[in-house]
């Protein structure tokens, strides 16, 4: 059955990288979907506090109750839903992240690229400055000095991630302007706008669709990081990051509170760079043809 | 404005390339090309063909800087042109083909959306029209299916049907300028052929002015009406190009013309003719004969100003030697 199957679309990747690829989809279908969709799948409010009901073990151990799947926090808040809401959170700044510091990087690093020059010295400038900042560090002053909000944390890591964007979208816009139907599109009159955006980026969009897919991992990691640390989401918003600080000072006792939200990370961190893996297999295959 | 031979379409006087202080590309070359008529610029590597054609769309790098007495398109002097008058012109009245056809399309566009883009920015047309005008060149150039190609990508085109889709995008908004930058080079011999049948007769039907740039004379032979022999930035021999193959009258044109091959001449133990050394690297402010260090008839004032020697008939040369004086047999 499955070997007839096999032969019939003619899959020709290796099997083990090609099921890894698929399992990253799916584990990135999945968290989109239950971010989309957290307030109808959620089964209990993730705020509820009941005092009553504070640190219930997962249905896996001893004490489980079936109402809570995954057990309760310090708060007796309902674990599953409030897992479900931290993947909100998580899929949020990670989008967030990637499109801010996309823009900023790709125009960046197209400019210098194609340019050259005196931008492209600026926008190397621009980059080695970027990477002298320590991220923490700079997230520390402006929760210092703005408060910590959701809107904050993707502010600072969107306008502080761009710089792989940036190198990337400057190589390989390098390896494309010199080539021809840069030329004949010069040839044909068409502006220098149309050039970059039409002619440079759809040919160097394949790269950084693979860098997206890392930034945003990493995008992620880097908010649950700054919640740990209180820089991030501020309390009782759910991020996982949140969550591990939170349960930090029960772990001994009650293990799961502080594994669950660990495990979920690791998966969607694992997730987005198997997928981002597959894609590049995929798609520089398909750049070879 | 008509368009007698007397008013020619291109017309370029005493055009200077220099790339920074060290290289001067092109070393005040003149041409016209009329309406109808091909003009072919011959020479080897790196004497200024490519060069020539870039200032005169005013494409050139970054780095290089041009200078002229005029580049006149229809009697309107180009160099004073801002870049965006000039990139209205681009495309639409004056257009140009490239080398490798293998990349001068886009590979992220199907053949359709690239030819449509090229009518939709000059005349303002929709995308049904561009569509249908791009089919209907499609089907003029040689194309089979032009339907089916349009929704092609380039890499499922081969080498000359992508000349061919160069050529026709060329076309699009019916320029009057044609030109071609070493059309053929990257083809295969028949396709080749192919191609060059092809810019014949569309040249004819469409009477266009083509300024054909090639380093191969089998190519000038076969279309050329005028030709132009560029030596290291300086057209060295221009005239029709009848008279320029019956009668070469500068040592360099000679000398490529007894590189080639004819059958029935060249005898199998025999070496074919060649032409000892290199093209000199020109700075600013050369003077002589750049040719004088290859030239069997090189002579001390060589190294001097070169005079213009006109052979009659509008073939001319630069050279101190006399028409008469270069028939001579022997370089």
């Amino acid at each position: 059955m499955f070997v007839s199957t096999a032969a019939r679309t003619g899959w020709r990747l290796p099997p083990v990288r090609h099921l890894a690829t698929l399992l990253g989809a799916l584990i990135v279908g999945v968290a989109v979907v239950v971010a989309l969709l957290a307030p109808y799948v959620v089964p209990h409010d993730p705020f509820l506090q009941d005092l009553n009901q504070r640190l219930i073990p997962p249905m896996w151990m001893d004490g489980s109750q079936p109402e809570h799947l995954l057990g309760t926090d310090q708060l007796g808040r309902d674990y599953l839903s409030r897992l479900i809401y931290g993947t909100r959170i998580s899929m949020l700044i990670g989008v967030m992240t990637v499109v801010m510091s996309g823009l900023i990087g790709i125009t960046l690093g197209i400019l210098g690229g194609f340019y050259g020059g005196r931008m492209d010295d600026l926008v190397m400038f621009l980059i080695t400055c970027r990477l002298a900042i320590p991220l923490i560090l700079v997230a520390l002053t402006v929760v210092a000095l703005v408060g910590s909000s959701l809107t904050v944390v993707s502010l600072t890591l969107g306008l502080l991630l761009w710089d792989r964007f940036a190198v990337v979208a400057r190589t390989t816009t390098m390896q494309v302007r010199t080539l021809d139907y840069i030329a004949a599109a010069k040839a044909a009159g068409a502006s220098r706008l149309h050039i970059l955006l039409r002619e440079v980026l759809p040919n160097i969009v394949v790269h950084l669709i693979v860098v997206a897919t890392l930034e945003m991992a990493l995008a992620i990691l880097l908010e649950a990081a700054l919640s740990f640390l209180g820089l991030g989401v501020p309390p009782p918003l759910p991020s996982w990051g949140l969550m591990i600080a939170e349960a930090k000072d029960y772990m001994f006792f009650s293990p799961w509170v502080i594994m669950i939200p660990g495990i979920a990370l690791f998966v969607l961190v694992m997730g987005i760079n198997l997928l981002g893996d597959g894609l590049r297999d995929l798609l520089g295959a398909d750049l070879k043809r | 404005m008509t368009n007698s031979a007397a008013d020619p379409v291109l017309s370029v006087a005493d055009l200077r390339v220099t790339f920074g202080e060290r290289t001067e590309a092109v070393r005040g070359m003149s041409l016209s090309v009329a309406r109808g008529e091909t003009h072919c610029i011959v020479g080897e590597s790196g004497c200024g063909k490519s060069v020539t054609s870039l200032a005169v769309m005013n494409l050139l790098p970054r780095g290089a800087a041009r200078s002229a007495g005029h580049i006149r398109f229809h009697g309107r002097d180009l160099m004073g042109l801002s870049e965006r008058e000039m990139a209205r012109l681009r495309g639409d009245k004056i257009a140009m083909i490239f080398q490798e056809p293998m990349t001068s399309l886009n590979p992220a566009y199907t053949i359709g959306s690239q030819m449509a883009e090229v009518f939709e920015r000059h005349r303002r047309a929709g995308r049904r029209a561009a569509m249908d005008r791009a089919a209907e060149l499609l089907a003029r150039v040689g194309v089979t299916a032009p339907g089916m190609r349009l929704g092609q990508y380039p890499h499922q085109l081969s080498g000359g049907l992508r000349q061919r889709v160069m050529i026709a995008m060329a076309l699009m908004c019916d320029p009057e300028l044609l030109i071609a930058d070493e059309p053929t080079t990257a083809l295969d011999v028949t396709v080749q052929a192919q191609i060059l049948r092809l810019l014949q007769k569309l040249q004819q039907e469409l009477g266009l002015a083509l300024l054909l740039i090639t380093h191969d004379l089998g190519v000038v032979a076969r279309m050329a009406q005028r030709v132009s022999v560029m030596y290291a930035g300086q057209v060295v021999e221009s005239g029709p190009a009848a008279a320029v193959f019956a009668a070469p009258t500068h040592p360099y044109t000679r000398g490529l013309l007894a590189c080639i091959p004819v059958p029935g001449t060249v005898r199998r133990d025999e070496p074919l003719g060649s032409i000892p050394g290199m093209v000199p690297r020109i700075a600013p402010g050369f003077i002589g004969c750049g040719f004088r260090d290859r030239c069997g008839s090189a002579m001390p004032e060589c190294a001097g100003a070169v005079p213009l020697r006109d052979a009659g008939g509008g073939h001319t040369h630069l050279c101190r030697l006399l028409p008469d004086a270069t028939r001579a047999p022997g370089a």
